[in-house]
């Protein structure tokens, strides 16, 4: 298992140093500072063997959180386990920095001492620590009260406390969708898919239990046949149902019910939390297509002509629209045309920035440039990246719909009618490439 | 005292700060942590003391707070041990929790302190009302890994294992691991084990899932443990249902119990699966991987052809997909696992090339994984998809990436037949972007393609001869004269090619030479009349002029092959090369069935076997899974990509294996003993000329006076040894062989010896010349039936004994100690300390030279009569004296004696002219040579003077460096 836990800073001191078994020295700490934050060399792979000792690191804004085992461990579950610690640092002191991280040490200390235990992860629920470990001195609790903690971080329902109370039963449902694609410069869909999530934010009271319903093929298909369920209305001008590829749920689903009823059944944590992740690669409505266009002049001179085209309805609005047209590095100055947005030469980022605030579907955009080059002795050949792009549509690209999501609390007198409920669509751009 | 106490800490709130519950933020700079970090005053441990025995408690928390902060930064505040233990004493728990961290770290230093204070401590703690200071105390206890204490650690933990407290009983589940990780047989003797056993039907999920944990741990670390630790198929189910309500981390660590376990049978086998599928849907990568491993390896024992096993290898697609949408360092975990799932089970994953297509942004080391994987997945059906992608990719920036692309575009060639044309046809237009590391990559790949398709693609031979300047790498260029070679036939101007490559032979690598001289003998046999004049030039050069004994060996088996029966050497030479098949880098299959049985953990990321990254590993208790002997056993094994059994006449490709023909293949194991001897004899006439009589003859009578060599000789030599002056380790090191150990250089490079690296050293033990190796295996397979020989030398030095070494299993070391005669042949090297050494284990031959320290090699006998000094001295004439001075010596003439005599330098005679101190040695080499030494020093001056007279010249450099080594030692 886990043998020690180490953050550094970006010069390689120590800010944090836990070790929780006895065959990681201090020798260790050093070992990794030398050998792979001050490497020469690019890092070649997120674990690394020296002398019979694992190194596993992730790296967070300057930060090093670096793991040490010298067990045959479950390695998925170690990278697992960090990233799931930034999350918990993250909500108790926010982002990851040297500052915070000292600002926060004796807090730190208090949760590695919590969240791992001999090295064997432990609770990692958020909201469940934030119940017993508060930086607040500890109160006296009250017998009942410690009762309670303690079911709760070892619980069958390790993520929700008994007794919340709102006035208002309230929920929010975002559909987050981020859809990447690799166009080849002909136009052909070398690979796309879609990766969504789905975001739920819980105000309700006691200990509902929740139905989901989505327009999932095969859940769609099994309740076709059993007729348990109403016949699902045809989404407006939707598809009526997708082929989700694969999805997973948070710790709260019960994915047992899932594999037999294909029923998305829970009892939802307290505040926000992501209720499921899912893929999709098929009949994906890829809100732009990007068609490039360039053509070298002579070895000092360049011509490139990008076109944007919307391919949603009219009479939905993208934000937020960037595209980034690469440029060669030996590129001397750049002449931009564009009828809409802004467009502007990084010389930083070797690349042209441009930049449309809202842009309608089914519309085309078009921007010109010419890059005069530097005559270059490096016979390196540019190797065009592709051009990329950024945006956001209030849609799902993928067709994801939800169709319910019920609310039952049988020991609290609020009925799935009284609850609030608001869901939203968001499509951004995940690596949305077209080759030049 | 604690309810009073407890009402007083309600007033403290810790340095201001409103933490409520639900507010993240709120930690305002100036009153943070962080000033704890900035304490470094002088007496500060001073201070530290009082503040800790302070009445007030913020004093007091603060003060540890600074102490933890000391601790982190690596000072040393141990002193504080008593005074820190006080603070125990608390029903604070944030105080305690800091005081416990502090004692995890220093106990070791302080253990007869530690029991008296803190086990009382502990043991109070592990009675109180409070349940999280109950658990922290048991928590705490397991860490501090002191022997003394154990012994006071057993009760409390046995009562805190029935405790009333879920939470303190699952912390109590993980103290048991730790008290047996200290004192095995305390736990194993005193009914821990079943007290733990008890717990794996706790009611409550996270009891069991950390009771899992450590039953796994232990059965993994005692033999004895793991047989009373066995799970019953009853455990087994009921582990699966507590599997549906754990945490994310107790259902990794019940999958992976449960991947140990063996079905009783077939129904077995897939009611487990059936209660694991579920799992591939959850979040946690962890918990997908450990099903998937389950899924694995019962898969093993279920029929290959049964719905049930067709649709499983279905669901296990997306679930391994949809892992490379997480963070790169889980991806790469993913890829890895990826690899060896679809080298087991092809099916899987076969329809989805697409989503292992590198983005522009991967991290390199999951865009190197994805290629690896593309190929894998590449068949008849998607060849296009994967060329164009490959194409693409070949234009990247990363170098080594773009290497392995075109690289992978000949892998393709070779393994789908039908689109080697268009591979070839893609490798030429890489080759015409001119782009140098390319170019020569596609090369090297096209040389397999012409291997695998013989005959077929010659008409590319033009364009590849084209960039012959461009080449650089040994590689590149081996590979193009071996086309050369092999088409001599239909290349017009093969002879001319080939003979602007014989101009720089003596530049070459020796793999390249190996190549130019097997493809000038090619075209010897194919076209006589072009390669008459290049095969004699070729051969006198390989034969005569070379150090490689490879190279000389094979130079020799043409000679004589040619000589003898041009017919048979048609035979061999131009003979059926046997056919390459695409396997590169198919895991063997018991290796693959390990790695298996451990998805998810660090085996299936290295892909090595455990016992070479893990200490003590010897102990396996995943073995795979296998069905009794049936028909289907043998089915597999047939249809198992590796044929390991199989001694088809394959060769995988690889870049470092030689490019094969029959004796480039056969030659390794006969290298030694390959020449013939009446070939033999005549060479060493040949290659020991002039020089030789005088090496031999050394002596110190009245030797032959015409023996000076030629000066052009001579000064060549000076050359060739100016660059040798300063040879790595050694000469930085001081060697003093009697004393301590010279640092050891590596002789050969674990890339050179497919694995295997050599350091070594050489040193004089008890008279006798020691050859100390150190041999590391790096590869993954066991290394063993080492023997190690030399190539003849100039001081005659032979393996008195036979090499012992053990087999070296993958990724260990080994040392040996090789005694070393000097009784040997003798043949003068250049520069004379060379000693070329082959050492040859189950994979190869491997070859490398090294330089002998001349201290090493002097004899006990070399103290020479006074008279006989005199003559010498006289008869050698006065220009072949050199002298050198050695700075920065301060020792006495005595000194400067006794470390000289230390090392068989005699003095033979000693005077002290104007006050300086004159020392006449005398050396005799081990074979035979004489040397004599005038040494001077001042009393004043630390720098030594020293004269050299010797008959034969070549002794002078290596002679000068031993001795301003020995004189530093």
């Amino acid at each position: 298992m886990i043998g020690g836990l180490f953050i550094y800073n970006h010069k390689g001191e120590v800010l944090i140093s836990r070790v929780y078994r006895d065959d990681i020295g201090r020798n260790a700490v050093d070992a990794f500072r030398v050998k792979i934050i001050h490497s020469r060399q690019p890092i070649r792979s997120p674990v690394t063997n020296m002398a019979r000792t694992s190194f596993f690191h992730i790296k967070r804004n300057n930060v090093w959180l670096a793991a040490v085992s010298k067990q045959n461990v479950n390695a998925a579950m170690v990278f697992e386990f960090l990233n799931k610690m930034v999350l918990v640092m993250n909500s108790y002191f926010g982002k990851i920095t040297e500052e915070n991280i000292k600002n926060n040490f004796v807090l730190i200390y208090e949760l590695l001492d919590e969240l791992l235990d001999f090295g064997y992860p432990q609770n990692t629920d958020t909201g469940i620590m934030k119940t017993y470990i508060t930086q607040a001195s500890v109160k006296s609790q009250s017998k009942e009260e410690t009762a309670q903690i303690t079911s709760q971080v070892t619980g069958q329902i390790g993520w929700r406390r008994e007794g919340i109370k709102y006035r208002r039963n309230e929920l929010f449902l975002d559909v987050l969708e981020n859809v990447n694609l690799l166009m080849s410069p002909q136009g052909q869909v070398l690979s796309a898919h879609v990766a969504g999530r789905i975001v739920m934010k819980s105000y309700l009271s006691g200990m509902p239990e929740c139905k989901f319903g989505i327009n999932d093929k095969v859940i769609m298909d099994s309740r076709g046949k059993t007729g348990i369920d109403e016949t699902p209305k045809p989404a407006a001008g939707g598809k009526m149902s997708i082929a989700i590829d694969d999805c997973q749920f948070h710790q709260c689903v019960k994915l047992n019910k899932f594999e037999t009823e294909h029923s998305i059944s829970f009892i939802p944590p307290d505040g926000e939390y992501e209720l499921m992740k899912y893929r999709t690669t098929k009949d994906i409505s890829l809100p732009f297509r990007v068609i490039p266009l360039v053509r070298e002049v002579g070895k000092s001179k360049m011509e490139v002509k990008v076109v944007v085209k919307s391919s949603f309805k009219s009479n939905l609005l993208a934000q937020k629209v960037e595209v980034r047209v690469p440029t060669p590095l030996n590129t001397s100055g750049v002449q931009v045309l564009c009828m809409k947005g802004k467009a502007k030469y990084k010389s930083s980022e070797n690349a042209i920035v441009w930049k449309i605030k809202r842009m309608g579907g089914l519309k085309e955009c078009q921007l010109s440039a010419e890059i005069e080059l530097l005559n270059t002795s490096d016979r390196k050949k540019w190797t065009r990246p592709p051009i990329s792009m950024n945006f956001e549509v209030p849609f799902a690209p993928s067709g994801f719909k939800v169709r319910y999501l019920k609310v039952f609390e049988s020991k609290l007198n609020y009925s799935d009618h009284d609850v609030i409920k608001w869901v939203r669509y968001i499509g951004r751009s995940g690596l949305y490439e077209t080759r030049c | 005292m604690p309810a009073r106490l407890g009402v007083s800490l309600l007033l403290f709130k810790p340095f201001g700060h409103n933490s409520s519950l639900g507010k993240t933020k709120g930690f305002t700079a100036d009153m943070t942590d962080s000033k704890y970090f900035t304490t470094t005053k002088k007496g500060e441990l001073f201070e530290l003391k009082a503040e800790l025995n302070s009445e007030k408690r913020d004093l007091k928390k603060d003060a540890i707070k600074k102490v933890i902060a000391s601790m982190t930064v690596g000072k040393d505040v141990s002193q504080l041990f008593p005074d820190v233990v006080n603070c125990g004493q608390t029903d604070d728990l944030e105080l305690k929790k800091l005081v416990y961290l502090y004692l995890i770290n220093y106990a070791k230093s302080q253990p007869g302190l530690l029991t008296l204070m803190a086990v009382n401590t502990f043991d109070k703690d592990t009675r109180h009302p409070n349940p999280l200071i109950r658990a922290l105390a048991v928590r705490t206890m397991g860490c501090i890994r002191v022997d003394e204490t154990t012994d006071y650690f057993a009760e409390p933990l046995k009562k805190c294992l029935k405790d009333e407290d879920p939470y303190v009983r699952k912390t109590a589940a993980v103290s048991v691991a730790k008290l047996h990780d200290i004192n095995s047989d305390l736990v194993e003797e005193q009914g821990f084990l079943e007290l733990l056993q008890d717990l794996l039907s706790d009611s409550n999920p996270m009891v069991v899932a950390n009771a899992v944990a450590a039953i796994s741990e232990i059965k993994a670390s005692s033999s004895k443990a793991h047989d009373l630790l066995s799970f019953s198929q009853t455990m087994i189910n009921k582990l699966l249902t507590a599997l549906n309500e754990c945490t994310e981390w107790g259902q990794v660590f019940i999958l992976d119990c449960v991947a140990g376990y063996h079905p009783k049978d077939e129904r077995d086998a897939q009611s487990i699966i059936e209660r694991v599928t579920p799992r591939l849907a959850h979040a946690n990568a962890a918990v997908v991987l450990s099903a998937v491993k389950v899924i694995m390896r019962l898969l093993d024992v279920l029929p290959e052809s049964s719905d049930f096993v067709t649709n499983l290898v279905k669901k296990l697609s997306a679930p391994l997909v949809t892992l490379l949408s997480a963070e790169p360092e889980i991806q790469y975990i993913a890829l890895r696992n990826i690899a060896l799932i679809i080298q087991r089970r092809p099916d899987i994953l076969k329809h989805e090339l697409k989503v292992f297509f590198v983005k522009y942004n991967d991290p390199i080391y999951v865009k190197l994984e994805k290629l690896d994987i593309m190929i894998r997945l590449t068949n008849q059906s998607n060849i296009s998809q994967t060329l164009a992608e490959l194409k693409e990719y070949a234009t990247e920036v990363d170098v080594d990436f773009v290497r392995r692309s075109v690289r992978a575009i000949g892998r393709c060639a070779i393994k789908v037949d039908v689109a080697a044309e268009r591979c070839v046809s893609t490798l030429l237009d890489l080759i015409q972007t001119k782009v140098n590391y390319v170019v020569q990559e596609a090369i090297v790949v096209i040389k397999d393609i012409f291997r695998k398709y013989p005959n077929k693609y010659e008409s590319v031979i033009g364009t590849l001869c084209e960039c012959l300047d461009t080449l650089d790498e040994p590689e590149a260029r081996a590979s193009i004269i071996w086309i050369i070679g092999e088409y001599a036939e239909r290349i017009d101007n093969a002879a001319e090619l080939l003979e602007t490559f014989l101009d720089s032979f003596h530049d070459e690598n020796s793999q390249v030479q190996l190549q130019i001289l097997t493809a000038i003998v090619k075209l010897f046999l194919t076209k006589p009349s072009d390669g008459q004049d290049l095969v004699q030039q070729v051969l006198s050069m390989s034969t005569q002029e070379s150090e490689n004994p490879d190279l000389r060996d094979r130079g020799y088996i043409y000679w004589r092959l040619l000589s003898t029966s041009p017919q048979a050497a048609k035979e061999v030479v131009l003979a059926e090369k046997p056919v390459i098949s695409e396997r590169t880098d198919s895991i063997e299959s018991d290796l693959l069935s390990e790695l298996i049985s451990n998805i998810g953990t660090l085996a299936s990321v290295y892909h090595k076997p455990l016992s070479s990254f893990v200490d003590g590993a010897a102990y396996r208790p995943t073995r795979p899974l296998t069905q009794q002997p049936s028909s289907e056993l043998a089915e597999e094994d047939v249809t198992t990509p590796i044929p390991n059994a199989n001694p088809a006449p394959t060769t995988p490709v690889g870049g470092d294996l030689l490019i094969g023909d029959l004796l480039s293949l056969s030659i390794p194991s006969a290298a030694p003993a390959a020449a013939p001897p009446n070939q033999q004899s005549s060479s060493t006439v040949d290659l020991l000329g002039g020089g030789l009589s005088d090496l031999l003859g050394g002596g110190i009578t009245p030797a032959p006076t015409n023996t000076q060599p030629s000066s052009s000789m001579s000064s060549g030599l000076d050359d060739l040894l100016g660059g040798f002056g300063g040879p790595p380790a050694a000469s930085s090191a001081p060697a003093t062989p009697l004393v301590k150990e010279p640092t050891q250089q590596v002789w050969l490079a674990s890339d050179k010896g497919k694995g295997l690296e050599v350091r070594g050293s050489f040193v004089r033990k008890h008279g006798q010349v020691c050859m100390e190796l150190t041999l590391s295996n790096s590869s993954m397979q066991q290394l063993s039936g080492f023997a190690i020989q030399f190539n003849k030398n100039s001081f005659g030095l032979v393996p008195a004994s036979a090499l012992k070494v053990n087999p070296i299993s993958a990724g260990s070391t080994c040392t040996a100690s090789l005694p070393l005669h000097t009784t040997g042949t003798v043949q003068r090297m250049n520069p004379i300390t060379n000693l070329q050494v082959a050492i040859k284990n189950n994979v190869d031959v491997f070859y490398f030279a090294t330089q002998i320290p001349m201290q090493c090699l002097f004899a006990d006998d070399g103290l020479m009569e006074k008279k006989a000094y005199l003559t010498t001295w006289k008869d050698i004439p006065a220009s072949n004296e050199v002298q050198s001075s050695v700075s920065g010596i301060n020792a006495s003439p005595e000194l400067l004696e006794e470390k000289l005599k230390n090392f068989n330098i005699f003095t033979v005679a000693k005077r002290n002219i104007d006050g300086h101190d004159m020392l006449y040695q005398s050396v005799k080499l081990s074979n035979g040579i004489w040397c004599l030494i005038e040494v001077t020093c001042q009393p004043s001056n630390s720098t030594v003077q020293v004269s050299l007279k010797s008959r034969v010249t070549e002794v002078y450099p290596p002679m000068q460096k031993a001795l301003e080594e020995v004189l530093r030692s």
